[in-house]
């Protein structure tokens, strides 16, 4: 184990596979001479060369879709999104074309291609700079959709998706990448997808969330402590395929469950995971599932207006007390 | 003067009257063939969704495929049925495929337009207009990378050159061509239509070729009803871009006879003058005239030629109907890796 920060633990992650594999590269706007904007691939052309990291124009269906072309004839290209807002660009390689393929050339192909980048909200980044994807991505079958919430989860589910065989949508979260935490030296740990992780334990309510707003529903969940509430934390690190079950047990346990998401609640993530917990534990729970997310509107650049559009804990903290019938 | 002359006469003759150039009016007689079974079936009711044919472009399927090596590769957009047949793809199976039928090529989970057969180098079949290009462009870049002088062939529509990722696809591979990195022959298959929509009312400059050149890629125009200029043109490409790993790209003038798919019966954007003047310039009848003067191939060998496409799309016809449907448990298989 070593502490690293979540910015590191993906780079860890491509440098190890990029030297176990030679078939691994990674391509991007801006990755190479200039470094990546996040930093993320930090000294990765001084050592690998520009044909394994390659800089491209800035030309997200071009990146996605020669990454599709490269995969299927067995090398298993990363695509770095300088941010996820402009894979919305690739849509139509990503989504026609990468999660497609396999299933209508009747499993010819594999397509073992990363497609990562930091999404969410940032400091000030307005409208176009700020959103989340995972359910917009979870919808399609064909991909994987991942979201890790701790530098060991970012490490060992980057290096499985970078092993696998189909296309995998790894985002992260621009406001982890400073975080610190234990990560494993291992070269081959890796975190499988779809294993959920009760990443606290308590008796009163569920908390299920994943990625930055996990964090987020920890601290909240601290505080609840304090007040003799005690939450049961899950991550669900994958968003599809979407493990449940420890959902499922601990709603058993708690009777009572909110989701935690950091997008629109109309059709987000959050919609699903709790109709899903309210289909399984219907009878069982004592509270309908509660639903905190960001607010309905694009991104405003006013910092105070950003801090009301996202969610935090004390969101989180008044959807527990209303699952709880414990507000006033 | 005069003896020289006559020497190179008979070297053209020779190499025009390879029996090569019998096998490739063969395929080409077999694929038009084929798709006019198709258009049958269609009306029937025995292929469902979209049917797009190739009748009148053959040329440019069956002498650009001729020319390439059996590990090459070839991207397409949806209207495929010739590259497949021109690339090997058993018949029976492509029929089946159309079929909606388990022995199809993509196990009848891909349809007409996402005919699919890595067996034999074709990598799709594919029905969003543009969005194959740049998958096409990576595979070369893929095919260099692990070292090989393996190339891809990409096939695309006058229609396919408007829209964005055409564009970015064309601009990486020219990038990625100045360092040898991206073996490629793009085709643009100039069929003076996209859908509905002519070249002139499309394109901002209708010199197509031109658009190619921008992006640092050589483009040669070729009439894509002379099998014999199509194979030309094509020959020196390819060899060209296995040498050097620089993509070039070939616009291939051609028309489509039918409609732009089976539904496209009243055809409001062409008149019925103009597609009879083409069809004077079928590829089929050039080729078979070309053999018949300079190497004596006579009607009853057409016939024969004729005959045999007929009693192999019989065949893959009896092959469809006959086969199963996919089983119910298909459905789920493929979505990912197991």
């Amino acid at each position: 184990m070593a502490e690293k920060s979540y910015r590191d633990a993906i780079r860890d992650a491509m440098m190890e596979e990029m030297d176990r594999d030679p078939n691994v590269l990674i391509m991007g706007e801006d990755i190479g001479v200039y470094e990546g904007t996040f930093r993320i691939t930090a000294g990765m052309l001084k050592k690998y060369g520009p044909k394994r990291v390659v800089d491209t124009p800035i030309a997200e269906a071009g990146m996605a879709g020669t990454a599709v072309g490269m995969a299927v004839v067995g090398l298993r290209p990363i695509v770095e999104m300088m941010t996820m807002n402009f894979s919305i660009v690739a849509a139509d390689q990503i989504l026609n074309h990468a999660a497609k393929i396999r299933y209508f050339s009747g499993g010819q192909v594999d397509v073992p291609m990363v497609i990562r980048g930091p999404q969410g909200a940032g400091v000030q980044l307005s409208a176009q700079h700020s959103q989340s994807f995972e359910s917009f991505y979870g919808h399609f079958p064909g991909l994987y959709v991942v979201a890790p919430a701790t530098p060991a989860d970012a490490k060992g589910m980057l290096k499985t998706a970078v092993r696998g065989r189909d296309p995998v949508i790894f985002l992260e979260s621009a406001a982890l990448y400073g975080m610190k935490g234990e990560v494993p030296d291992d070269v081959d740990f890796t975190v499988p997808f779809g294993q959920a992780r009760i990443a606290r334990e308590g008796n009163d309510v569920t908390i299920v969330s994943y990625s930055r707003m996990l964090q987020v529903s920890l601290t909240a969940a601290e505080r609840l402590s304090k007040e003799g509430i005690e939450a049961e934390v899950i991550d669900l690190r994958t968003l599809r395929p979407l493990d449940l079950e420890p959902a499922y047990t601990s709603v058993s346990r708690t009777h009572r469950c909110v989701v935690v998401q950091e997008q629109w609640k109309p059709f987000g993530a959050a919609a699903e995971i709790a109709a899903s917990i309210t289909e399984h534990n219907f009878d069982e729970l004592d509270a309908p599932v509660e639903r905190v997310t960001g607010e309905d509107v694009p991104m405003p650049y006013a910092r105070n207006l950003e801090v009301l559009a996202t969610p935090h804990e004390e969101q989180v903290i008044a959807g527990v007390k209303k699952v709880l019938y414990a507000n006033g | 003067m005069a003896k020289q002359k006559s020497e190179s006469s008979a070297a053209v003759a020779d190499a025009v009257c390879a029996p090569e150039w019998t096998d490739i009016l063969r395929q080409m007689i077999l694929i038009r063939r084929f798709e006019e079974a198709t258009e049958r079936e269609f009306r029937r009711g025995k292929i469902g969704g979209y049917l797009h044919v190739y009748i009148g472009q053959e040329a440019v399927a069956s002498g650009i495929i001729s020319a390439l090596r059996k590990d090459d590769m070839v991207y397409s957009g949806y209207r495929d049925h010739a590259h497949a047949l021109a690339l090997g793809s058993d018949p029976s199976r492509v029929m089946a495929e159309l079929f909606g039928k388990a022995t199809g090529v993509s196990k009848g989970k891909g349809g007409s337009m996402h005919l699919f057969d890595v067996e034999h180098g074709f990598y799709g079949g594919y029905g969003i207009v543009g969005g194959h290009v740049t998958l096409a462009a990576g595979s070369a870049y893929g095919l260099r990378y692990q070292g090989t002088d393996r190339i891809v062939l990409c096939y695309f529509g006058d229609g396919a050159m408007n829209i964005g990722s055409f564009h970015e696809a064309m601009n990486m591979a020219g990038l990625w061509g100045r360092d040898g990195m991206c073996p490629i022959v793009f085709i643009i298959e100039n069929n003076g239509y996209a859908m509905g929509t002519s070249v002139e009312r499309h394109s901002a400059l209708t010199d197509l070729s031109a658009r190619v050149r921008a992006y640092n890629i050589p483009s040669e125009k070729v009439d894509g009803q002379d099998v014999f200029a199509v194979r030309g043109v094509a020959d020196r490409l390819v060899r060209q871009v296995r040498e050097t790993g620089k993509p070039a790209c070939i616009e291939a003038v051609t028309y489509r006879f039918s409609g732009h798919g089976a539904a496209d019966v009243l055809q409001p954007y062409r008149s019925k003058d103009e597609v009879e003047e083409h069809r004077h310039r079928d590829p089929i009848v050039i080729l078979r005239k070309r053999l018949g003067e300079m190497c004596g191939l006579s009607d009853d060998d057409v016939k024969k030629f004729d005959d045999e496409a007929a009693e192999r799309v019989a065949k893959a016809l009896q092959f469809a109907e006959e086969s199963p449907p996919p089983e119910p448990e298909e459905l789920y298989r493929d979505v990912v890796a197991e």
